[in-house]
């Protein structure tokens, strides 16, 4: 099966359209980044508290935030999760201080709030190992099922595997769930039921991020990217000229800017995750853009006929194929991982279908005509340099010349 | 080139024998199969579960406490030497950024004696450097060399109490280890399958200073009313001590006179544990001390007998029990409620008080239902991509698909098992990696194959065109592989942990991406066409 033989698209001739668009993704990027101050950092980047409760059934995302608001302070934002009874919660915290308390006030909010009537009773879905251990050692002693110290240790350790393992996902709705673990006879489940309940919620990560260590996180991502761009760069003007590397470079830069933009146009937070989805976009881009310069380059060395923009426009022809199924196949990945990846992974795979679009297009439709563009300016500059310079040039260069001569 | 091919071969099957045997040694069972594979596969705390914390060491405590300690020193030694001074202080650090500026100030020493007085800092105090403010005060600061040795060993005793109180708690696989190489005060802790970290930060937060004294007078209800006891200036030698404003009958509360220098100090315990009290339910935490603080404590209890004495853990008098007889190398801290509490406090005893307060930076606890989620859906995304793709291949390029097929999954053999060998640890980002592996796995395959087929087009006999396909398109690949090694470079040197697993995992990905998509497939190729029949036409 072939889709594309022997193409011949006259890309360049139709460039401007794109360009425009190009320009229009990146106006309406900055303009929203500016709108809104800046992009919308998770907590990773600007301190804060995030936590990512499981709910049995979700309150809706409004009863939460009252719930909440009661005792914290600052800006609060609860984030629903789709295909899922899950919650992520968050909340800007500036004072380092301040943070451990408002850990434990969003802890003791949610479970005040959402699981109401316990009292006495251990919550399986929220216990630790060590409050389950000393809460059934009575029980199940009164029950007539003693177990030695180790004995129970491995018993709760079972049943929170259990509780912990998909479908479950650290939420027993049922206390019957537990016959299912091995030691769990009707005896034990008995003393178990008399003294534990199951809860409402369960929550899966608290991340606490103080503002020091964000700004310090936020500083230190932005260094690494454009440190890579840069190394990029001087590898890509090693390997080729220059002009290639600078052509790329600026297309994989207006990739991570259109990205950005969209992020912050769709209200998507940019944390950890996403940095390393934007390196895996650079990675991307930049592999396309050099797969085109490499038969760009190899052109003109066998002396293709034709300008330097027919040549680009050949040579873009020539990679159509390879450029439209790489993506198209890397895209099914992105797309599966987007599909099925799970809300961790979400941020990331959304940046990579994002990315993998404007990648594509950026290494035809920018850094092709960029290319170009350098190529036109070097070489107008050159017939416009005054005789006495190219003069002083060809002189210097003659005379290094009969310098390594005079060596010989 | 038949005999090449054999070597070829053998080479390629090591490679597979090894790799496997990386990810899963030599099972002689499922389960056994299963345990090595958890055993060799190291999952980050994003994915099996834990908590990672970030403590910032709040240097300041450290500085101000060595002032104020060598304040006290100062006067003694500027009393002995018959100098007289109006008044030596300390002037606290408020924060960490200017810890080290914590200094002493002297001030009114007659100018008469000011040879003298220098003379006691540079023999006495060569810690610190003087300097004149005016004809009779000055303002000792440590100096910046001292200051600095200071820094690092305040950092350097945190983390080893750090490590004993974790190890005592049974966190064997937990690491603490400074967060930056620069003289920063941040430590990182580490604590897989720790998902509930509230009595693990409680414990670390203890700074577990433990301080006896000799009680010369109170409880007073406030600082006012212990000066209005005595006569509105403190004796000589003592010092307040306790809550201000508590009530003086409660634990812990009230204000104590007490003499300046403790009796006893945390360094001096050898030993503690819990105990159960007296009464049922009641737990106290028994402490021993060492051969010589506790002849020490012999002579002054034998000789103070009737005298009270405080017993005060980070700043607060938790009781000031009357001394009924000599004691020797025992006392007991009464009024925890639950054997844990007790438990706690004697870990904190036995690990040592830390030289400085903590203030949590950063926390992440990663719970294992969370762990397992992302495992489980990374997995099944994973997979459903790599069918895909699988798929569209065989469609596409037809037999030589089988190729592209083989590579791949050839190729995620290989990562695995290096990061294994690496002792390398999979996380979140280092799936990222993996998927870009994947992609620029796929992208090798596809520009060759579309190489080969642009060269058989040309009317090239299928060997040429495999050959030909094969050197050109790995120009290509080298540029664009190299391009990313660089960036990872770059990535792995500068940047911090999740970036760097990133950057770990694709440079690995990338390395066997170039031996599976070029030698093992060309190998393929290669293979398919040496047999007895001449090959006509490509299957791509």
């Amino acid at each position: 099966m072939e889709i594309f033989k022997r193409t011949n698209f006259d890309f360049l001739g139709k460039k401007w359209p794109f360009i425009i668009l190009s320009l229009l993704l990146t106006a309406v990027g900055v303009i929203s980044l500016v709108v809104k101050g800046g992009p919308k950092y998770g907590i990773d980047f600007n301190g804060g508290a995030l936590m990512d409760v499981n709910f049995k059934q979700r309150p809706s995302a409004e009863d939460i935030r009252a719930a909440l608001r009661k005792k914290i302070t600052g800006e609060i934002e609860v984030q629903e999760v789709a295909n899922s009874q899950e919650v992520l919660i968050s909340t800007s915290v500036r004072d380092p201080k301040g943070l451990e308390a408002v850990r434990n006030d969003m802890l003791a909010t949610l479970n005040a709030t959402f699981n109401p009537g316990m009292a006495g009773k251990l919550d399986i879905n929220t216990a630790t190992q060590g409050q389950l251990v000393e809460g059934l050692r009575e029980p199940l002693a009164k029950a007539g099922a003693a177990l030695n110290d180790d004995q129970l240790q491995a018993l709760v350790s079972r049943i929170l595997t259990y509780r912990d393992t998909p479908p479950r996902s650290g939420l027993i709705r049922n206390l019957d769930e537990l016959s299912a673990v091995q030691g769990v006879t009707p005896g034990v489940l008995g003393a178990i039921k008399g003294v534990v309940v199951p809860g409402n919620l369960h929550v899966g990560r608290v991340e606490i991020v103080g503002p020091k260590i964000g700004a310090d996180l936020r500083r230190q991502a932005i260094n690494v990217v454009l440190i890579a761009l840069a190394a990029m760069l001087v590898y890509i003007a090693f390997r080729f000229e220059w002009m290639y590397g600078v052509a790329a470079v600026i297309a994989v830069f207006h990739d991570t800017i259109i990205t950005i933009g969209l992020f912050s146009l769709f209200n998507k937070q940019i944390d950890l995750t996403v940095i390393a989805a934007l390196l895996t976009l650079v990675g991307y881009s930049m592999n396309d853009t050099i797969v085109t310069f490499d038969r760009i380059r190899e052109n003109l060395r066998f002396h293709m006929r034709g300008s330097f923009r027919e040549i680009v426009n050949a040579s873009i022809n020539q990679t159509l194929s390879r450029t439209v199924l790489t993506s198209g196949l890397t895209f099914l990945t992105a797309v599966s991982l987007f599909l099925f990846g799970g809300q961790v992974l979400n941020g990331f795979s959304f940046a990579l279908v994002v990315g993998i679009i404007i990648g594509t297009y950026s290494s035809i439709f920018i850094a092709s005509p960029l290319l170009i563009a350098l190529k036109d300016l070097v070489e107008s500059r050159r017939k416009n340099v005054r005789p006495s310079a190219v003069d002083a040039r060809s002189r210097s260069v003659a005379g290094s010349v009969k310098g390594i001569k005079t060596v010989k | 080139m038949k005999r090449q091919l054999r070597y070829k071969f053998l080479f390629i099957i090591a490679v597979i024998l090894v790799s496997l045997y990386g990810i899963i040694g030599i099972p002689r069972s499922k389960s056994e199969l299963v345990a090595n594979w958890e055993k060799n596969i190291h999952l980050g705390l994003d994915l099996r579960g834990g908590t990672y914390l970030v403590v910032q060491v709040q240097q300041q405590d450290a500085f101000n406490a060595q002032a104020g300690s060598d304040a006290d020193r100062l006067k003694d030694e500027a009393r002995k030497a018959n100098i007289q001074f109006a008044d030596i202080d300390v002037e606290e650090a408020k924060s960490l950024a200017t810890a080290v500026k914590a200094a002493i100030v002297v001030k009114g020493v007659p100018s008469t004696q000011a040879g003298s007085f220098r003379s006691i800092v540079n023999d006495k105090f060569p810690q610190w450097l003087s300097t004149p403010l005016n004809g009779t005060d000055y303002r000792l600061t440590m100096k910046p060399s001292e200051a600095l040795q200071f820094w690092q060993n305040v950092l350097s005793q945190s983390k080893s109490i750090y490590d004993r109180k974790i190890n005592a708690l049974g966190l064997s696989e937990a690491t603490v280890q400074q967060r930056r190489e620069d003289a920063d005060s941040e430590l990182l802790v580490q604590m897989p399958g720790v998902d509930d970290p509230g009595r693990v930060k409680q414990i670390l937060q203890t700074a577990a200073v433990l301080e006896l004294y000799d009680v010369k007078g109170g409880p007073y209800a406030s600082r006012e009313e212990a000066l209005a006891q005595n006569g509105g200036v403190l004796p000589v030698g003592t010092r307040l001590i306790g809550a201000p404003g508590s009530d003086p009958n409660a634990r812990g509360g009230g204000v104590y006179l007490v003499a300046r220098t403790p009796i006893i100090r945390g360094p001096d315990i050898r030993d503690s544990r819990p105990q159960q009290g007296q009464l049922p339910g009641n737990w106290e935490t028994l402490f021993v001390l060492s051969q010589d603080a506790a002849r020490r404590f012999g002579t002054y209890t034998a000789a103070n007998i009737g005298n009270r004495l405080a017993i005060v853990l980070d700043g607060k008098v938790l009781s000031a029990p009357r001394i009924d007889a000599e004691i020797h190398d025992t006392g007991v801290i009464t009024g925890a409620t639950t054997q844990q509490e007790a438990g706690d406090l004697a870990l904190n005893l036995k690990a040592g008080s830390l030289p400085a307060g903590i203030v949590f930076e950063q926390e992440s606890t990663v719970g294992p239902s969370l762990g397992a989620d992302s495992i489980r859906e990374g997995f099944v995304a994973g997979v459903a991509g790599v069918l895909a793709v699988i798929v569209a291949m065989l469609i596409y390029y037809k037999k030589s698909g089988i190729n592209a097929t083989l590579a791949l999954i050839l190729n995620a053999l290989i990562l695995i098992a290096c990061l294994s060998y690496f002792g390398a640890v999979l996380t979140l980002p280092g799936i990222a990696g993996i998927i870009l592996t994947i992609g620029m796995a796929v992208d090798s395959n596809v520009l060759i194959f579309e190489r080969i087929r642009e060269e058989a087009r040309e009317g090239k006999a299928p060997a040429a065109a495999v050959d030909a396909g094969f050197s050109k398109a790995l120009l290509t690949i080298i540029d664009t592989h190299v391009t990313t090694v660089v960036s990872c470079a770059i990535l792995f040197l500068f940047g911090s942990g999740p970036v760097k697993g990133f950057a770990v995992t694709l440079v690995i990905g990338l390395v066997a991406n170039v031996f599976t998509a070029v030698f093992v497939s060309r190998f393929i190729f290669d293979w398919e066409m040496s047999g007895p029949k001449p090959v006509r036409a490509l299957s791509i």
